[in-house]
């Protein structure tokens, strides 16, 4: 496994909108190494030729028909929005001033 | 962001003259099942906001999706129209994003494993040229939800202070389908690109899966574009112009590209990889995200769906059951009916080629079919803003109608100017072109004694056209027809005048 470099814990912050101070920077590289490392046991399994696999269950083709089912009301939909305005979800500002 | 208000372009001659385009199309269709990519909410447009909504598609925890079987049919319908390899096994994938327009964070799609792939559209050209576009793949994914964007101008996400969404088009079937980068194309690159949409239109039209109404947005383009210098071999770096969203813009948004990259290269800047924006009102595209650090996606094999995996028998009877291509039909039909270029394109553009091969199988001549569609009723409906067939749906006029009222005209019970009231009598809701005859009296006169008795007449007082034709001028046997048609109040059968006029002046 490949050393976890400062950048890429960075960037990965960023990719899921976590907006990290230095200190939590320095914090979070040591941190994910030590996690990274126990993940990386499973690399030792003796896979030998078993194919990549994303499903735990070998199916293929589960489908359902093209029927309409209920839906939620919109007024139970929008229940758990911390806002909500003219029926639809409200979300802060998307773009930032620049 | 270094945009200007208004990019610099170069002129348009100047533009082909030193660079070669490579275009890149990506279409985005929704399609028109009744329910959502993975839940059963329905896809009606236009509904409440946030009504057509689920745990599903709200990305709620814990929801699970399921594949809607007819979306799965209509991608392998529409990879097999397009001439591409079906997988016969494959994936969906999550690509990760922030953006409110997915609640789940991320959105269903496919990625190094499309459903199709490795095909081919051919595309004819006004000239009569046909231009292959080779499609890179065609996959599945589910369509974002749609916001608005408060507090700004105009609704713009731009100084906008927050949005407002609503999730009824999130998760609804979309298939992408993306082309390989087109070269070659030169000057010719925007009307490939128009005519590549519009035939790619027609073929999702003809399949029945999806209503392509671009101006709805279910159907959408993206145009990718970059300039190399000609003889060069070298791809340059591309923009990606987003949601150009009718035939006209792709065409001129492609020609808009091409003048504002070669109007960077010549003055020897370098293009910046990015998002444009298209605006249909001023033709132009702004400058959008830039593409460099955004393009993370960390796509993973969708671990809540299984693979797909279409058994070749099912793929093999969803190919048998393809309707004919458009373009197929179009060549067919022409080289059957005996049109010229131009009639053909006419009664296409009319929309008229079903109402014709109907009227044709009804028993009227190709030409007779042509000729009643594409007159009166024609113009009556475009008075009424709207397409022939529509408005013979809602006069109940039908091919069988033509076809009868054709019959009329061959058997010689009505000629032209009597079939055309007839016509009229049709189209007021009078009832069929028989009933309509009947009830206005129109019926050519079979007594060929009244027939010569006007004949005799008219030569008498015309003696010196009958003397021209007598001498050989057939041609002015027209003035003498039309005072036969006068003398007997338009009951006359013009053909049989004709000839009765000529056998009496020694011409027969």
């Amino acid at each position: 496994m490949s050393e976890l470099s400062r950048d890429a814990v960075a960037h990965l912050a960023g990719l899921a909108r976590i907006d990290l101070a230095d200190a939590e920077l320095d914090r979070m590289v040591g941190e994910l190494a030590v996690i990274l490392e126990a993940v990386a046991t499973v690399q030792q399994a003796p896979i030998g030729d078993v194919p990549a696999m994303s499903h735990p269950l070998p199916l293929v083709n589960v489908t359902r028909p093209d029927v309409v089912r209920p839906c939620l009301p919109a007024e139970d939909a929008l229940a758990g929005a911390p806002e909500a305005e003219e029926g639809r979800f409200s979300v802060p500002r998307i773009l930032s001033d620049d | 962001m270094t945009t200007t208000a208004h990019d610099a372009v170069l002129g348009w001659e100047a533009t082909v003259t030193a660079y070669e385009p490579v275009m890149g199309l990506e279409v985005h269709v929704e399609l028109g099942t009744a329910t959502k990519m993975f839940c059963g909410c329905p896809t009606t447009f236009g509904a409440q906001p946030n009504s057509q909504v689920c745990p599903v598609c709200l990305g709620l925890p814990g929801a699970l999706p399921v594949v809607n079987e007819v979306a799965v049919e209509s991608a392998i319908r529409i990879g097999l129209a397009l001439n591409c390899e079906i997988a016969p096994w494959c994936r969906f994938a999550r690509k990760n994003y922030f953006y409110p327009d997915m609640p789940k964070n991320f959105q269903t799609s496919q990625y190094d494993e499309p459903i199709a792939f490795n095909g081919h559209l051919d595309v004819d050209l006004e000239d009569g040229s046909a231009y292959r576009v080779e499609i890179e793949r065609a996959h599945m994914e589910e369509d974002t939800g749609k916001s608005l964007h408060v507090g700004g101008a105009t609704g713009r996400i731009h100084g906008a202070t927050h949005s407002l969404v609503d999730y009824n088009r999130a998760g609804i079937p979309l298939i992408e389908i993306v082309t390989k980068p087109m070269t070659g194309a030169g000057e010719r690159a925007p009307e490939i690109a128009r005519a590549y949409v519009a035939t790619l239109r027609d073929l999702l039209l003809g399949l029945g899966v999806s209503d392509v109404k671009m101006e709805q947005g279910s159907m959408r383009c993206d145009v990718n574009l970059s300039l190399m210098p000609r003889g060069s071999a070298e791809f340059g770096t591309r923009s990606e112009t987003k949601n150009v969203n009718s035939l006209r813009s792709v065409e001129r948004a492609v020609r808009f590209e091409m003048t504002r990259h070669a109007a960077i290269l010549s003055a020897g800047g370098s293009v910046v990889q990015e998002t444009r924006h298209w605006h249909e009102d001023t033709g132009m595209t702004t400058a959008g995200r830039v593409k460099s650090d955004a393009e993370d996606y960390r796509y993973f094999p969708e671990p809540d769906l299984v693979p797909l995996a279409p058994p070749a028998e099912v793929v093999a009877a969803l190919r048998a059951s393809l309707p004919e291509p458009p373009v197929a039909r179009r060549k067919r039909l022409q080289d059957a009916w005996g049109y010229s270029d131009l009639e053909l394109r006419d009664v296409v553009n009319a929309g008229l080629l079903d109402l014709i091969e109907q009227t044709v199988a009804a028993g009227a001549s190709p030409a007779a079919a042509r000729k009643w569609w594409s007159g009166e009723i024609a113009r009556r409906a475009n008075a009424e803003g709207t397409d022939v067939a529509s408005y013979a749906g809602q006069l109940g006029v039908t091919p069988a109608h033509v076809a009868e009222l054709e019959a009329l005209v061959t058997s010689s019970r009505l000629n032209d100017s009597m079939a055309r009231q007839a016509w009229e009598g049709v189209l007021d809701g009078e009832g069929s072109p028989t009933a309509v005859a009947d009830a206005r009296g129109l019926q050519l006169v079979a007594d060929t004694g009244a027939l010569a008795a006007a004949v005799e007449k008219v030569i008498a007082a015309n003696p010196e056209v009958a003397e021209k034709i007598r001498d050989g001028k057939v041609q002015a046997v027209g003035a003498l027809i039309g005072q036969v048609m006068k003398e007997m109040r338009g009951q006359a059968d013009a053909a049989a005048a004709r000839e009765l006029i000529l056998s009496l002046l020694g011409q027969a």
